[in-house]
């Protein structure tokens, strides 16, 4: 079946009561038992909930996963999923990480002994130089955050089958509608649902998709525990999102793919990220293992104090936090999402000071020119 | 302020650019910036987001708090708070804590290098031969659940403080309108508000709050690092359960005594765990610290059969798991809330398999009478 029909279909099935195509809202703490030693399969809604449960079979068919978990946030998420480790692990991780799970990792998993070694998960050669006997894990974004590099999953997860390490991908940037890393050999994947999944920046929710149902099993352990976990509401406004990812993704990419070569052709602007031009170091990986190079554009103003005047002029276009949602959104992240970076790795990595990330949205692409183009020239 | 008026007027409860009595649901994940260098006082809504903001300033407020958190569940709130110890580290716990808990202290916080030693907290003297040079947290239940045992909270708060110990307090079954850890010295307070603090069992959520903005400052990087936070609307559906916690807590409690003596006095029952009967070992501790014993309680039947009649026989109080809700629940801390800790060392603890826990809620309490005693009675 093909994805956008699996993403339409996701909670249907549920209310054979009534017949509600819409999954209900099961705002509810706890759950009556039939009898003692009896349940109804849901006992107490951080263990499970029926709305959570539509959303999280519905990502785990999108994922060809055994199982799906939803959280509170892309960040409980990825939270979760360390505490399968344990002190003295250690984990590779692309360099170019999302600003905050290098926060989570650096400065709040390390303390109880995990250790983590950042490399460019872009290059398997110093992927596997990274290995070292207590190397339990890689980490990889698919698609990097904010520089759009591709990992070439094939070759990652070969060499983690090799070397019996999980390989855990953060496929925000392309959702299942584009990239599924499972079938590519990932163990797990790993999503803000705040972004592409939701859809409409107004959910904060994370997702974990786990291939082997033994593994999940430790998932759903922690998940418990932990209880770090996604409300009804949320659960449910994140499901409505999921049904129209197809269509908006579409849109975002094309719009996109126009953005990115208008940028190119700008003479305020230096050098564009977007694996969908030709010019992209990734672009040819990226055609060979996905269905599109996502709505994700990076892009290098000729000087520092152009940024402030596009970050501001533009109207349509707000400048906010966040990402994939169907408004456009500008941010810059050497002082946003990448602020938990070291300067030096930052500077390293090219996240620097002329640097602009945009999220395109569904607005008609010619108004999205126009905005950025009065606010480049202003 | 008196804590009626606290609970209606605490946090932001007028909207401040309409007049909206009640803050609206930021349905929100991202807040559009002005200024490239200074950042409005919302970004991104795992951070901050107003409805959860309002919410949190009004559980600091009723704790007596600097600073409140609010998280994805109790448990959320627990593990996200115990985050601020390092590896290394040890922490005394009370000995029959909430089986969730002891699950995450010995399967998850144990691989973090974090060791537990659980202890009878009934006893200070225990307590006390329990600190090691590499204690950092003493954890407490008052009462504790399931079997309402009391601790003394400032004599321990105070070993604790002279020894540089942070002191946690779970405080789910009193809320602060019966008890206020904070004031009699402890260090943090968390909750699950799933229960009476939400109150109608229909939110997950939980709390940590703090009175020193060190303590504040280091439990925020977590809450925004490891981001169990709860939602915009679960955040809504706390707070306005919390205004009517005192009236909700009033008839629930008074309902819990006339139970608790009504079944103090049944055949079929051979002990009640109540700290609002004047035979409960704690009962002078806990009234010098509380204003109430709660609205929840546990006892032991003469029989498994008789605990089986019980659970499935009675129709008003609801055979589920949870608690502090305005429907009475009745549980089986066995098999439920307690079903994590292996078999031996809960009937150790007392948790037996005759027990059973009842959490009153504002149903007739002759009602609920009537009701148990027909279960008694079927067969």
């Amino acid at each position: 079946m093909n994805i956008a029909t699996q993403a339409v279909q996701i909670g249907l099935e549920w209310d054979t009561r009534t017949g509600a195509v819409a999954v209900p809202i099961y705002q509810t703490a706890t759950f009556r038992h039939p009898g003692l030693g009896q349940s109804t399969g849901f006992d107490y809604s951080r263990s499970g909930n029926p709305t959570r449960l539509a959303l999280e079979n519905g990502i785990a068919r999108l994922d060809d996963g055994a199982l799906g978990f939803a959280f509170a946030s892309g960040m409980a998420a990825i939270a979760n999923l360390l505490l399968l480790f344990r002190s003295g692990d250690h984990i590779i991780v692309t360099e170019d990480l999302y600003g905050g799970t290098c926060r989570l990792f650096d400065k709040i998993f390390s303390q109880y002994g995990l250790t983590f070694t950042y490399v460019d998960t872009s290059d398997a050669v110093a992927v596997r130089a990274a290995i070292r006997p207590e190397t339990k894990a890689l980490f990889v974004e698919s698609l990097t955050n904010p520089l759009l590099k591709f990992a070439d999953l094939p070759a990652l997860s070969a060499l983690c089958r090799e070397r019996g390490l999980l390989l855990i991908v953060d496929n925000t940037f392309l959702t299942p509608y584009l990239l599924k890393p499972l079938d590519l050999g990932a163990d797990i994947t790993v999503y803000s649902a705040t972004k592409y999944l939701a859809g409409h920046n107004d959910t904060v929710a994370g997702l974990v998709v786990v291939k082997e149902p033994q593994l999940a099993e430790q998932v759903y352990f922690h998940q418990n525990s932990v209880g770090g976990v996604l409300g009804p509401q949320d659960s449910w406004l994140t499901i409505r999102g999921m049904k129209t990812l197809g269509i908006r993704l579409d849109r975002q990419q094309e719009n996109a793919q126009r953005l990115a070569e208008w940028l190119q052709g700008h003479s305020r602007v230096k050098a564009v990220h977007y694996p969908g031009l030709e010019t992209h170091p990734d672009h040819g990986l990226m055609k060979r293992d996905t269905r599109g190079f996502g709505a994700m554009i990076a892009f290098e103003v000729d000087e520092h104090a152009l940024v402030e005047q596009v970050l501001l002029k533009t109207q349509l276009i707000s400048f906010a936090e966040s990402l994939g949602g169907v408004e456009s959104l500008i941010t810059f992240p050497e002082v946003q999402t990448h602020a938990d970076i070291p300067p030096e790795v930052r500077a390293r990595l090219g996240i620097n000071n002329v640097l602009l990330r945009l999220s395109v949205g569904i607005e008609d692409c010619d108004d999205l020119i126009e905005d950025l183009r009065q606010a480049l020239e202003g | 302020m008196k804590f009626a008026t606290k609970l209606i007027h605490s946090g932001q409860t007028i909207d401040p650019r309409t007049g909206a009595l009640g803050m609206p649901i930021y349905q929100t994940s991202t807040f559009r910036q002005q200024s490239v260098d200074h950042f409005g006082k919302y970004d991104y809504a795992r951070s901050d987001n107003p409805s959860r903001e309002s919410l949190e300033e009004a559980i600091a407020c009723l704790e007596g708090g600097s600073r409140g958190f609010a998280f994805a569940s109790g448990m959320a709130a627990i593990t996200s708070t115990l985050l601020i110890f390092s590896a290394g580290d040890h922490l005394i716990v009370c000995d029959d804590v909430y089986g969730g808990t002891y699950r995450a202290l010995t399967s998850i916080f144990n691989r973090l290098g974090i060791q537990a030693t659980f202890v009878d907290a009934t006893s200070v003297q225990a307590i006390e031969a329990a600190i090691r040079p590499e204690t950092k947290g003493i954890y407490l239940e008052s009462p504790s659940n399931p079997l309402l045992k009391v601790t003394d909270l400032r004599a321990v708060a105070g070993l604790a403080r002279s020894r540089g110990i942070i002191t946690l307090v779970d405080n789910t079954f009193m809320t602060p309108y019966l008890q206020r850890p904070l004031e009699l010295g402890c260090d943090i307070v968390l909750h699950s508000g799933t229960k009476f603090l939400s109150g109608h069992s229909d939110v997950i959520c939980g709390f940590a709050v703090v009175r020193d903005a060190e303590l504040g400052h280091r439990i925020r990087y977590i809450q925004n690092g490891f981001g169990a936070i709860l939602g915009p609307q679960d955040s809504f559906l706390a707070q306005r359960g919390l205004k009517t916690l005192k009236v909700r807590m009033d008839q629930s409690q008074q309902s819990a005594v006339k139970i608790a003596n009504w079944l103090q006095a049944h055949k079929r029952v051979t002990a009640v765990h109540y700290p609002g009967l004047a035979e409960h070992p704690g009962h002078a501790i806990h009234a010098a610290q509380a204003h109430g014993p709660g609205a929840v309680f546990s006892f032991e039947l003469d029989s498994f059969e008789t605990t089986r009649r019980l659970l499935e026989g009675s129709k008003l109080s609801t055979f589920a798991v949870s608690l502090g809700g305005v429907e009475s629940i009745i549980s089986y801390p066995a098999r439920m809330s307690h079903a994590a800790v292996p078999r031996e060392e809960r009937e150790r603890k007392g948790i037996t398999d005759t027990l059973v826990r009842l959490s009153v809620g504002l149903e007739d309490p002759d009602d609920l009478i009537e009701d148990l005693s027909a279960a008694f009675n079927s067969d």
